[in-house]
């Protein structure tokens, strides 16, 4: 079976069933990476463009190694994002990167659309590492898969995600994943941080955190970024973590086998205190090895690749 | 030189004339306006067969650039752009480069509209000096130059101090002032409508509430000042609802809407395409339908394009950080017809007083347009020409513009203004 997309976007554009192709691929790379030999060299002589218009050490570390494993040539290219008064123009940085004929670029830019953007003006396929608060694909697909290992599922499950709403990147595409795989996703944060008809992405919004996650399997923190208290989103640190700081207290009130979830880095004592983030709910270092399974299979499909065609 | 128009729908809301009839032009002037003109003796005849012949479309909100901007427009591209899309007389608003708060500067506008020769440009001059809130600008001299109204139009007049005085200081001369209205703390950073769409695109929104405040603010003041205030670029349905409302009470307010607002809903951002960011945002559909229902109700007085060209470079780039506003001369006849006319049923009538006679009002022009002896300033257009919008053909410097590629049904044909007779070209016609 072949990926029939040219980019990968956003989660929004894809069906059920190439999401689970896309979990499928990542569940053979997990496997054949399981051994001493990390090499799978299925992209051998593809050129793969890292354009980070935006700080990202994890995200560009995971794609860089998904890369390596597959046997890609890499250029890293490091560019401040545009202004209309000093510097290059977006799209003349496009156009030089095309020049340089790369298979496939994987970029993160701090502007909602950016990818579509680049996509529309480069021949190159175009993986989605974040474009603002937008899309995060692989993100949400390693979240996905992570979940689906855990609890053998992904169907009909109470997700939580909660804090930091508006201004996360990983939150859109967890939605429509976990949205369209039939899950209860339940959003929880202060009223601040949490945009306006959101439910009609097809989710719920409980601003008490005690309530939202009872009985949840899922529960996933997001990051809050310091500066939102300087911007009256919340009063202080301390007080975001009473009312919204999963502790271990609040962890009791998850389902039995309920876990935690966070896309990092974590912030110990705001939205995650440390008896949680290392307890035995968490899942958080698992997440960070399976996005590379993750980048693997979606790099191999957007060279081509096709599933069925991996052997063990 | 003699020019028939012959056999076109003659609509004037202002003299009452709604019937088909031919219109005799001698050397810029309206000879005769009757049936059955003799055209053997004319040099030229417009078959306006089956069009409609209206006063010349007035548009009270437009930014021509210059001074400081000439690469997005000049006086005479943005004249020549305005007679193509069947405009024949538009307002220049004052955030030019320098600013238009001074004489001096309407003197050289006027003078560059008037040697370019193509639509009449009526200056609108800024509130304050700079157009930054803190001082009156010089309205009584720029008056004399011929100002038509004050805003400070990009930005609402900054506060309600200022505005008390500006309103005071209006009523010596009689014009409006025009307020954009942009509560700015609460657009901070934005880009589009805050609703549904914006949450789910990721994109910072401009809530609705951000114009009512202003609207709401300046409708209090004006009750209290009686002086004449002009809503510009209205979108929001609760600050129409208010202006509804301050008319009901006789108080001195008059408003207007885009094309672009009567055409498109939020959801046209699912493309990222940065020709759909201006200010204010497009809203949702029933912010879109509570305008066209204003328009049919008389709420809103006049269309107004709210043509803003921007270079190439200024859109072609992240949308969160392009210029905001779209070109509108030579596609609002199409999309105002399409929309208001063939999908709303808003009569010709209605449509001619909201883009003709009820503008050129608001800017204080004398109501002795399409009558025997006077000046020429005719538009021609027609109703069920469909045509698919090619910017190629625009006389603007600009191409920014949502409606390229689009097929609408409406077209403006002509645009006539004294001696001079622009055939207007804005898209392929379709068979």
């Amino acid at each position: 079976m072949q990926y029939k997309h040219k980019n990968l976007l956003g989660i929004e554009p894809l069906d059920k069933v190439e999401i689970e192709q896309i979990l499928d691929g990542a569940k053979i790379f997990k496997e054949l990476c399981a051994g001493n030999n990390k090499k799978f060299p299925a992209l051998r002589g593809k050129l793969i463009l890292n354009l980070f218009m935006e700080n990202s050490t994890r995200t560009r570390s995971s794609f860089e190694i998904a890369e390596k494993r597959l046997g890609a040539d890499i250029l890293n290219f490091s560019a401040s994002a545009s202004s209309l008064t000093k510097g290059e123009s977006f799209y003349d940085t496009i156009k030089t990167l095309e020049s340089m004929e790369p298979h496939i670029v994987v970029m993160r830019h701090s502007s909602p659309g950016s990818a579509k953007f680049l996509a529309d003006n480069i021949d190159a396929s175009v993986a989605n590492a974040g474009d603002g608060p937008h899309e995060h694909p692989t993100q949400a697909l390693l979240d996905a898969f992570t979940i689906r290992e855990k609890l053998g599922t992904l169907t009909g499950l109470k997700i939580v995600i909660a804090g930091d709403i508006a201004h996360s990147r990983v939150t859109r595409s967890n939605i429509f994943l976990l949205t369209k795989m039939g899950n209860d996703v339940v959003l929880s944060g202060p009223a601040t941080l949490i945009p306006r008809e959101i439910e009609g992405m097809n989710v719920r919004v409980e601003t008490d955190f005690d309530k939202a996650i009872e009985d949840a399997d899922v529960v996933m923190m997001l990051r809050i970024q310091k500066e939102r208290q300087k911007e009256s989103f919340f009063p202080s640190l301390e007080e975001f973590n009473m009312l919204y700081g999963l502790s271990r207290e609040r962890v009791k009130r998850l389902k039995k086998n309920g876990i935690v979830m966070h896309p990092g880095p974590i912030n110990r004592g705001v939205e995650i205190n440390s008896e949680v983030a290392d307890g035995p709910r968490s899942v958080i270092l698992e997440q960070v090895s399976n996005g590379i399974s993750i980048r693997m299979a979606v790099l191999y499909l957007l060279a081509g690749g096709k599933i069925n065609e991996l052997t063990h | 030189m003699n020019l028939l128009i012959k056999n076109g729908h003659v609509i004037n809301p202002d003299s009452g004339l709604d019937k088909v009839l031919d219109i005799l032009i001698v050397d810029g002037r309206v000879e005769q306006i009757d049936v059955n003109l003799d055209e053997s003796t004319v040099d030229k005849v417009i078959d306006a067969t089956g069009m409609i012949v209206a006063p010349g479309f007035v548009d009270a909100h437009a930014h021509l650039r210059e001074p400081g901007n000439e690469r997005a427009e000049t006086m005479e591209s943005g004249c020549k752009s305005a007679m193509n899309g069947g405009f024949t007389t538009v307002t220049a608003m004052p955030n030019t480069n320098p600013c238009m708060d001074n004489a001096a500067i309407v003197a050289l506008v006027r003078e560059k509209a008037q040697r370019a020769g193509y639509a009449k440009v009526c200056p609108v001059g800024a509130v304050s000096k700079s157009r930054a809130g803190h001082e009156l600008a010089a309205i009584g001299e720029m008056v004399q130059e011929g100002i038509v109204a004050i805003s400070d139009d990009g930005n609402p007049v900054a506060t309600s101090e200022l505005l008390r005085k500006a309103l005071e200081y209006s009523l010596l001369f009689g014009i409006p002032l025009m307020e954009h209205a942009e509560e700015l703390t609460l657009t901070r950073g934005a880009v589009m409508n805050e609703d549904f769409m914006s949450t789910k695109l990721g994109l910072k929104g401009m809530p609705t509430v951000a114009e009512d405040i202003i609207v709401s603010r300046d409708i209090i003041l004006n009750r209290y000042v009686k002086a004449w205030l002009h809503i510009s670029h209205l979108s929001s349905a609760y600050s129409l609802d208010m202006v509804r409302r301050a008319k009901d009470r006789g108080e001195h307010v008059t408003t207007e809407v885009t094309p672009h607002h009567l055409f498109f809903n939020d959801t046209a951002l699912e493309t990222f395409d940065t020709n759909f960011i201006m200010k204010p945002p497009i809203r949702i559909e029933a912010d879109r339908l509570a305008m066209i229902e204003g328009v049919k109700d008389g709420t809103i007085d006049c269309i107004a394009t709210d043509h803003a060209p921007h270079p190439h470079e200024h859109k072609k780039c992240e949308i969160d950080i392009c210029a905001f506003g779209i070109i509108g001369f030579e596609t609002a006849i199409p999309a105002v017809l399409d929309s208001l006319y063939h999908q709303h049923n808003v009569p010709l009538k209605r449509i001619v007083e909201c883009m003709s006679t009820n503008p050129a009002k608001i800017i204080g022009m004398k109501d002795d347009r399409l009558r025997v002896g006077k000046k020429a300033d005719i538009t021609i257009f027609s109703t069920d020409r469909e045509i698919v919008i090619d910017p190629e053909k625009f006389k603007s410097r600009s191409r920014n513009t949502p409606f390229k590629c689009l097929k609408l049904k409406g077209s403006p044909e002509y645009a006539i203004r004294g001696t001079r007779v622009v055939k207007c070209d804005v898209g392929e016609s379709q068979v």
